[in-house]
């Protein structure tokens, strides 16, 4: 097991060069750059010229890519350029309030997945079953941007029960305890969406594999010697129906801390995912790249993990 | 039948119906699935919208009629106007064929791709394979959004022609979405080419790349066809997310996404959902659809997922 999470780490180290090369020549064909995007009307061409010395903005591609990769080897992932702060620092104010958003949409869409799965399976092709497929997929299919304005249309402007967008009401004093309940009613909407998008897929995954073990024997074995059918579907069969679904967990990993650009966008919510999207159009060097590189290697850490995970849960697969 | 020609026949040999086609039994399991069977219709119903719809309109994508702006739906305009005095719904089937056509393409440039490089790391293995799925490692964890948001800035910074826009963006979203189909078909190539009928084509001398073209490519097209319906829809929302935020199909070209941007303006947003929901609801309705399809046609075309 030691040996194959370390053969898979060195495995990630070249993936990861090619994806640095990729996406640093990629944003290195942006024309223009931070110093043209800000727009300062002052600006004349010998300060910009002398800010471009200061940024390293006048450097060939190359030297700026060999220094860019020196300096995150070391962690260094530079200044944004529009925070005037280190880029880690800026994800780090960032990233948690993606953070929240993306983990109760997650614990949420578990719970709902679990129980739609178990009993659609349990009831295979009931009436529950089939409204259950067609849900699925319909959040499978769900543009968020699309289903995000038309929440905002009818349950914040015409209904008025939720705030249109934001992350807290401004100018409000209260205790702390009312301000968690003014951050908590602003979530609601985008964590409903998220929510929405994430279950469809993953009710899916439990009806699968609850359909798979309902028809063992060992389950027939478990009815028949007289267990309650409640036990017999969440102890004995769902346990083992949810062993494939640790791989899930892996895979959540970039969307935990990546942020969800569009929908921040929509519901104006300070997380990451905006900050990312501002940081394109701003030409923030720093940050675009540096963030993206983030999220490439969640994503390579998660696909580890999630196999890591696997063989841990399941004695049946060997990792070699 | 009479009674009395009965007997006869039983002594004549029994003519053997000649077993059916697995394209046969895929399409009859497939017409079994109601659901994907719906979905086909909406599907078929979008496209005939969007490519013969706009005949019967009475209207012209450039006219502006300066009386008429603003307006809900009415028997005049059946899904009202803009703020150019422009028909929604000549406006949205024209767009449909925009957004249709960007999904249709991009995932036919990532099939052409995956396939082929699938099959030929599939089928030299060594370090073709080693190589070819590497780099398919390396586009499957970049992520996609974030990248495709990128390179649609650039294609407004660069100041491309809105009319030519929709070209890069069907190159750009079809050269991203390579690497899934690649690793399928790669899957599928490395156990066929140690089948029988592989021995023969060795013996018969054939070259590889009639090998991989004609032998070994044919028999992965049930596996790219499910992949690669499930790719139009996923195309399609890229390029609504992307015109939506303005730098995927630009205006005047209409997109259901850069119709839905019209949501981007309060007033519009509140005061005139007819501008910015009958294009969302056409790209929920047809990304469900194409869903159902590729669902249908999974169980249909994959005999190992057989209830």
């Amino acid at each position: 097991m030691k040996q194959y999470i370390i053969r898979r780490l060195l495995q990630i180290i070249p993936t990861l060069i090619g994806i640095s090369i990729i996406i640093f020549a990629i944003s290195s064909l942006v024309p223009g750059d931070y110093i043209t995007a800000v727009n300062n009307p002052t600006m004349t061409a010998e300060k910009a010229a002398q800010l471009r010395e200061i940024y390293g903005l006048d450097k060939p591609p190359v030297e700026r890519y060999l220094t860019w990769v020196g300096n995150m080897i070391k962690g260094n992932l530079g200044d944004s350029l529009v925070h005037k702060q280190p880029v880690t620092t800026v994800m780090n104010n960032y990233v948690w309030n993606s953070f929240f958003v993306a983990i109760f949409s997650l614990i949420f869409s578990w719970i709902i997945a679990t129980f739609a799965g178990v009993f659609s399976a349990k009831f295979q092709y009931s009436l529950f079953d089939k409204i259950v497929t067609l849900l699925i997929f319909l959040c499978m299919s769900l543009p968020s941007f699309f289903i995000g304005l038309l929440l905002i249309k009818f349950f914040a402007l015409d209904l008025g029960w939720f705030p249109v967008g934001g992350m807290k009401t401004s100018g409000l004093n209260g205790s702390t305890w009312d301000q968690l309940i003014d951050i908590a009613w602003h979530m609601f909407l985008p964590v409903m969406v998220l929510t929405m998008l994430s279950t469809g897929s993953l009710t899916r995954y439990f009806r699968t594999s609850m359909l798979e073990v309902i028809r063992q024997d060992y389950i027939r074995t478990a009815r028949a010697k007289g267990l309650k059918e409640r036990t017999v579907i969440f102890k004995h069969a769902l346990r083992n129906a949810m062993l494939p679904a640790i791989t899930l967990i892996g895979f959540e990993l970039p969307s935990l801390f990546g942020g969800a650009i569009i929908l921040e966008k929509i519901f104006i919510w300070p997380g990451v995912g905006q900050v990312y999207l501002e940081s394109i159009n701003m030409r923030d060097y720093p940050f675009m790249l540096g963030f993206t590189v983030f999220i490439s290697v969640l994503t390579l850490v998660g696909n580890l993990l999630s196999d890591v995970l696997y063989g841990a849960a399941d004695p049946r697969i060997r990792l070699k | 039948m009479s009674a009395e020609t009965a007997p006869l026949k039983t002594n004549l040999p029994v003519p053997k119906k000649r077993p059916d086609s697995p394209w046969q039994i895929a399409i009859r399991r497939f017409a079994r699935n109601r659901l994907a069977v719906i979905g086909l219709f909406i599907v078929v119903f979008m496209f005939l919208l969007c490519f013969i719809g706009p005949f019967f309109s009475p209207y012209d994508l450039y006219d502006y009629n300066k009386l008429d702006k603003n307006l809900p739906p009415s028997s005049k305009y059946w899904l009202g106007t803009d703020k150019l005095g422009r028909d929604i719904l000549l406006r949205m089937m024209l767009a449909g064929r925009i957004s249709l056509l960007v999904g249709l393409v991009a995932t036919g440039i990532s099939v052409i791709i995956g396939a082929t490089l699938g099959a030929i790391a599939g089928f030299y293995r060594k370090w073709v394979d080693t190589l070819t799925m590497r780099i398919a490692d390396i586009f499957m964890a970049i992520p996609t959004l974030p990248i495709l948001i990128i390179l649609g800035t650039i294609l407004s910074d660069l100041k491309v022609e809105p009319s030519d826009r929709i070209y890069f963006l069907m190159l750009i979203i079809g050269v991203l979405g390579w690497s899934s189909v690649s690793r399928l078909v790669r899957g599928q190539i490395l156990g066929l080419r140690e089948q029988e009928f592989m021995q023969a084509t060795e013996a018969l001398g054939l070259k590889d790349r009639r090998k991989i073209f004609r032998h070994l490519l044919p028999n992965t097209i049930p596996i790219i066809i499910v992949s690669a319906t499930l790719g139009v829809a996923g195309a399609i929302l890229y390029e609504s997310a992307l015109s939506y935020l303005g730098i995927g199909v630009v205006p005047p070209t209409p997109s259901w996404g850069n119709m839905l941007s019209a949501a981007n303006n309060m007033i519009d947003f509140r005061k005139r959902p007819w501008l910015w929901i009958p294009p969302g609801m056409c790209i929920l309705v047809t990304v469900v659809a194409i869903n159902l399809i590729g669902d249908g046609l999974r169980d249909a075309l994959d005999p190992k997922m057989k209830k």
